[in-house]
This record gives structure tokens, sequence and C-alpha cells, in this order.
């Protein structure tokens, strides 16, 4: 069993739903970052996914592009991601670690060299917006020989025939993209999403993550309800650029408040 | 499957010139840009849609464009005999209204009732902001915060047109910069909205569908070489950006071995500088904006900023195509920097009475390079892509002349 099997039949055994936080990769500097994220776990964190930080984010909106901004700012390099990903691994052995991102630095790292060196940091999923499945079997060949899951994306676009591309090859978990735009620009509501996930479920057994467009404890509470988990992303980005100063840099008790942010979001998900 | 024996059968059944193209998008996009293909292909088969872009092309943009024997350039580099394409007298003023007609009537085709579109220079934007007005579709132009500076009378045009114009703040504030802003703009309203992408690039079927219809410079100047000196052209000169006049003009004559062919990368500042935008001699393979290319980009793939006089040809990437035809050697690349476009620029007005844009000028700045040394039977088509109106803002700042 993959950490993220283990975890998502721990959380079925014990009913509950996954809270997935997502924050960048070096966001606002490489070790406030560290320090956010070894403290994801204890905040009530299921999963974690990780932003690998790219020039030209497609799919992001202006809070992940800012976060981006302030990573590259701080000399965020994919090389400091993978290593960031061991150092919180050699603490946590469970929780399953995601990078999400685009697949132009991987292709530039070398689509096998990144997948064998994520494998030995300890990542266990991945998550790239650009790559549809029509592109990605590179990566998943190299993936699957590192032990490493392809977690595709369901959008509000996808009709019958498409979810079947789509599940031929997904892994992990699935991820449902609850509204159609770029990430914290629009806001989920429940109704449509469980109608969404309902039409999914009959045809896959992986569980069925949501995101893009959840920010509030009570968002997150309501969507857990119809789905296995939730992941919030821009809200807690967010959340990180209100503790800094003028000039980005983190202001007094900043991990603090974030990581009780992130407390109150995985509490109402978990049915709180 | 890349056929081995022809140059024109590419791409593939998934839009793949060899490795390159595909289609690297947003999985809330792959439903409608699947969909845009089917009805490129329905469209392509059914003579009523050839048959009304026709119509249009001829009555509305003015084609064909001449074929212009250059004498006093000829005379000038004393060599090759040069011929100029004339896009530039094409309604708006330039070649890209050749594929926004195409797309408009698409776009129409697919019911669809918004349309946006990215744009550098703002001849793209212009071009589709026409055909919007045309056929009575809003429009939403996205386009970088520094080209609104630098192309301030195609600003105005577009607005007079009826189009919005988004300024995009991020990044470098050019024309990469634009095209995510429409790419995150289509991805909140593929319902409605169609994307009128300005050159060969993007996800398929755009690089191939945009290289269909701007092929008809080519076919044109294939016809008018024939009538003008009973056989084909003997060397072609584009300039490239992202690559839509060049695959446009080249396309027709990629399978003609007697044809040798020239595509002018912008060289900025120079090759050895880090400010251009020559993404085949400067770049790497990557993926950015739906294709899969060549990319400016650092060690750790991050895409890097282009620099080039021309916002037209500020990109730091290159269509798949051309991306293609460059691992096979088919065609030229080769560079032109700022200073030699804005020579170029001034040479061709004063022996030719054209202001050429400096897109275009950077094809007229290569001239110098091989014309001389060609013998004098040797058939040289330039094509001039845009007239250089817009241009003089950054001539006459170049100049040190205020306006």
């Amino acid at each position: 069993m993959t950490r993220i099997e283990k975890r998502f039949a721990a959380l079925r055994a014990a009913g509950r739903k996954a809270f997935i936080p997502f924050i960048s990769a070096g966001d606002p500097d490489l070790e406030t970052f560290a320090h956010i994220l070894a403290g994801l776990p204890q905040a009530g964190c299921d999963l974690i996914e990780i932003g690998m930080p790219f020039s030209d984010p497609m799919a992001d909106g202006p809070a992940i592009e800012r976060a981006n901004l302030r990573a590259f700012a701080a000399g965020i390099t994919m090389k400091k991601i993978i290593a960031a990903v061991a150092a919180f691994r050699r603490a946590d052995a469970e929780t399953p670690i995601i990078l999400m991102g685009y697949i132009n630095p991987i292709l530039s790292y070398g689509i096998d060299a990144f997948a064998a060196d994520a494998q030995n940091a300890g990542v266990d999923g991945l998550i790239i917006a650009d790559l549809p499945p029509e592109e990605d079997s590179t990566l998943r060949a190299a993936a699957q020989k590192h032990g490493i899951d392809i977690v595709r994306l369901v959008a509000p676009t996808t009709d019958e025939n498409r979810l079947a591309t789509i599940l031929n090859g997904a892994g992990g978990f699935l991820y449902y993209v609850s509204v159609a735009g770029i990430t914290g620009s629009k806001q989920a509501a429940a109704e449509p999403v469980a109608r969404a996930v309902a039409a999914i479920r009959p045809h896959t057994n992986l569980p069925v993550a949501v995101g893009f467009g959840i920010t509030t404890p009570e968002q997150a509470h309501d969507i857990a309800a119809v789905a296995d988990g939730v992941v919030v992303g821009s809200a807690i980005v967010n959340r990180i650029a209100a503790n800094l100063d003028g000039d980005n840099k983190p202001k007094q008790g900043l991990t603090a408040d974030v990581l009780g942010f992130v407390a109150t979001l995985a509490d109402a998900a978990h049915g709180n | 499957m890349t056929k081995l024996n022809s140059y024109t059968a590419q791409p593939d059944a998934h839009g793949h010139f060899g490795p390159y193209g595909g289609r690297y998008v947003a999985e809330t996009l792959m439903p409608l840009i699947l969909a845009v293909e089917q009805a490129y292909e329905q469209a392509k088969a059914d003579p009523a849609f050839q048959t009304e872009l026709d119509y249009y092309l001829k009555h509305y943009v003015g084609r064909p464009s001449p074929l212009y024997y250059a004498q006093r350039l000829t005379d000038h580099f004393g060599g090759a005999k040069i011929y100029l394409k004339r896009e530039e007298l094409n309604h708006t003023g330039a070649h890209k209204i050749n594929h926004c007609m195409g797309q408009i009537l698409l776009a129409k085709r697919m019911g669809k009732t918004r349309i946006i579109a990215e744009t550098g220079a703002g001849q793209h934007g212009v071009a589709t902001a026409t055909v919007a007005a045309l056929f009575n579709l809003p429009c939403t132009i996205y386009m970088g915060e520094l080209d609104i500076e630098r192309q301030k009378p195609n600003v105005f045009r577009m607005r007079l047109l009826g189009a919005e114009v988004k300024a995009v703040t991020s990044g470098s504030r050019s024309l990469k910069d634009a095209m995510n802003g429409a790419l995150r703009d289509w991805v909140a309203n593929v319902h409605d909205t169609f994307y009128i992408i300005g050159t060969v690039g993007g996800p398929h079927p755009y690089p191939m569908m945009v290289r269909d219809f701007q092929s008809i410079i080519g076919r044109e100047t294939r016809a008018q070489m024939m009538e003008a000196e009973g056989r084909l052209p003997d060397t072609l000169v584009a300039c490239v950006g992202g690559g839509s006049n060049a695959m446009g003009l080249f396309y027709e004559f990629l399978n003609e071995p007697s044809v040798n062919m020239f595509a002018v990368e912008a060289a900025g500042h120079g090759l050895n500088t880090d400010k251009h935008a020559a993404s085949l001699a400067g770049g790497r393979d990557g993926v950015l904006h739906g294709m899969r290319s060549y990319f400016l980009q650092n060690d750790d793939g991050q895409i890097q900023e282009a620099h080039s006089i021309s916002a037209g040809l500020d990109y730091p990437g290159i269509g798949p195509e051309h991306a293609w035809l460059f691992d096979r050697k088919r065609v030229n690349y080769v560079p032109a920097t700022d200073d030699e476009a804005v020579a170029a620029f001034q040479l061709c007005a004063k022996k030719e009475g054209i202001l050429p844009a400096l897109e275009s000028a950077h094809a007229l700045a290569y001239l110098e390079k091989i014309a001389p040394a060609l013998p004098r039977d040797n058939l040289l088509v330039v094509n001039l892509s845009g007239r250089g109106d817009k241009d003089i803002y950054t001539i006459a700042g170049r100049l040190g002349v205020t306006l």
C-alpha cells in the first residue's frame, strides 16, 4: 500500500474526510516555508500539496502567482523543493506529499532524474496542471517506476467520455476542479460539486478530493461532506501574505497564525 | 508518425510535429480544445466554409496582396532580384487578418458569442478587433502593459473598433504575459468564448490551423512568381517571433528542394547578451502556452523574458512546426539585432517608399547578409508582413526625435 492509499483507508475507517492544504514551496522564504510545512500535520492536515513555483502559472490566480514570485525572490529551485520534502520526511513518515506544478521545470530537470530524486525525498504524488493524459505517458512511466502516483484532474467541463480517458492511468486520488477558472478566482458551491462527485463515483474507486474556490471553513465543511477530501490553496497563501511586511519579510507570529487558520479549515473539513 | 519524405505531412493526429506541439493545457480546457479541432476539421472539409473565407479575403481583406519587384533595393544590394510580398497592404496592415478571418468564421460556426485574443505589437489585436466588429461579437484583447506603452496607436485602434483592451501587469508585461492572461480568461469562460490565437503556437489545433489560414501567402507567391518569372523563387526570407508569417510564406515551398528559406529571429541587443528573443538560437526544448517547442529558459526550467525592439517578436518561444523544421534543418534560422532592424526600416523607407513594420524590418535586415553575394537571377522574396506606421514612435525614440 502506498502512503496515499494508507491515509485514505485510515480516514475511511475513521469516517473522516481528508483536509489537504496547498502551499507554495519557498513562500515566503525557505526557512518560514519549512516551519509551516513541518507544522501542517499537527494542524490537522491529512495530505499536503506543495506547489512547485513556475514563471508562467497559467492555471493559477494572482494569489499563487504572487507566492511564486516571493519564492523565486527567496531563491527557490527544484532541487531545494526536493530537499525540503526530504527534510519534512525525516520527521514525518506518514503524511503523503503531493507536488503540484507545471511540466516545464520537470522537463528541464530531466523526467527520470526528477522521479528518482522525488522518490528518494519521499514524494507520493504529482499533479501537473498543464499535462493532460494525452501528453503524460513519459512522466507517468517514470513516476510508476519510482512509486509515485500521477493524480489526474477532473473539471466541470469533463463529460463521461473524457472521464474514461482521465481515469485510464490515474493514481492516488482524483482531483475535482470545482470551478471552471483559475485558482482562487470563483467560489465553489456544494450542490454542483455533490452532483459532479456523484457522477464520477460509479466509474472509479479512487478517492475524490475537491479544490479550486474553497476559501472558508464553512465551504470546507460543506464540500468535504460531499467528497473524500477538500483542498484549500489560495486562502492559505493569502493568509501567509497577510503576515508579511512591506518588504515581504515575515512578521512575528506568521507561522502560528497560518497554522491556526489551517487548523480551523481542517477542523471544519473533519466535520466539526 | 512523422512521414520522412515530406515536410508538409505534419502534424500527427495529436498535433505533434516530431516531438513538438501537442496539447499542454489545463483539463478544464481539454474538451473545448478537442471541440475546436473537430469543428476545424469539419470546416476544412466543407466547401461552403472555404467559399465564405475566400469571399472575405478577397473583398474585405483585399487579397491577393501584390508581389512587388523592389528594384531599388535590388540595385542597392547588387545581388539577388528582390521581391516583396506585400502583406502590409492587407486591411489592418499586416498578415494577421488572414488567420483572424479564418478563426472568426470558425467561432461563428461553433456558436461562440465572445472573442478573446492576445497581442504583442497590436497587429493581431487590431485584426481580431476588426473581425469581431465585422461579425458583431464582443471582444477582449489581452496586452502587456509594456506593449500598451510602446504601441499606443494600435491600442487606440482596438478601442475604436469596440474591443476592450485589458492590460496584463504580470511578468515581463509583454506578449508572453498577454497569452497567459488570455488563457486564464478562456479557462474561466469556456462555455461561450473562442480564443483567436495570433500565431502558429498554442495547443493543437492552433499551430496547424493558423498555418493553414496563413499558407495563402505562399500559394499566392508561387502563382505570382510563376506569372512574373515563369519559375519558383530561389530564396524566401521572413521574420519569426511565434512564426505565423514565416510559416505562411514557407509552407507552400517546404517540399521544393530548390527553395532556400531564411527565418530571421529577433536578436535584440545581440545573441551574446541576455536581451534577445531568439528562442531557437538561444533556447531549448520546453513546454509553455499549450505547446512543446523551444523556449528561452533558465537552468531550472523557468521561462525567461525575451527582448526585442519589435513588440511582435518579443516572445520567448516559437511555434512547434518551426522547432521541427529547425531540427530537420529545412529552414535556416538566423538573427538580426534591434540596430540592424532599425537600419533596415530606414533603408526600406528611403529606397522603396515603404515603412515596414519593425517585425518585417528584421527580415529586411538579413538582406545585407545574403543578397549581395547571390547572383542577379536569384529570385528572392521577403515577406513584408506588416506596415510600420505603428512603430514610428519607437523609431523616433531610437533616433532621438520627439514627436
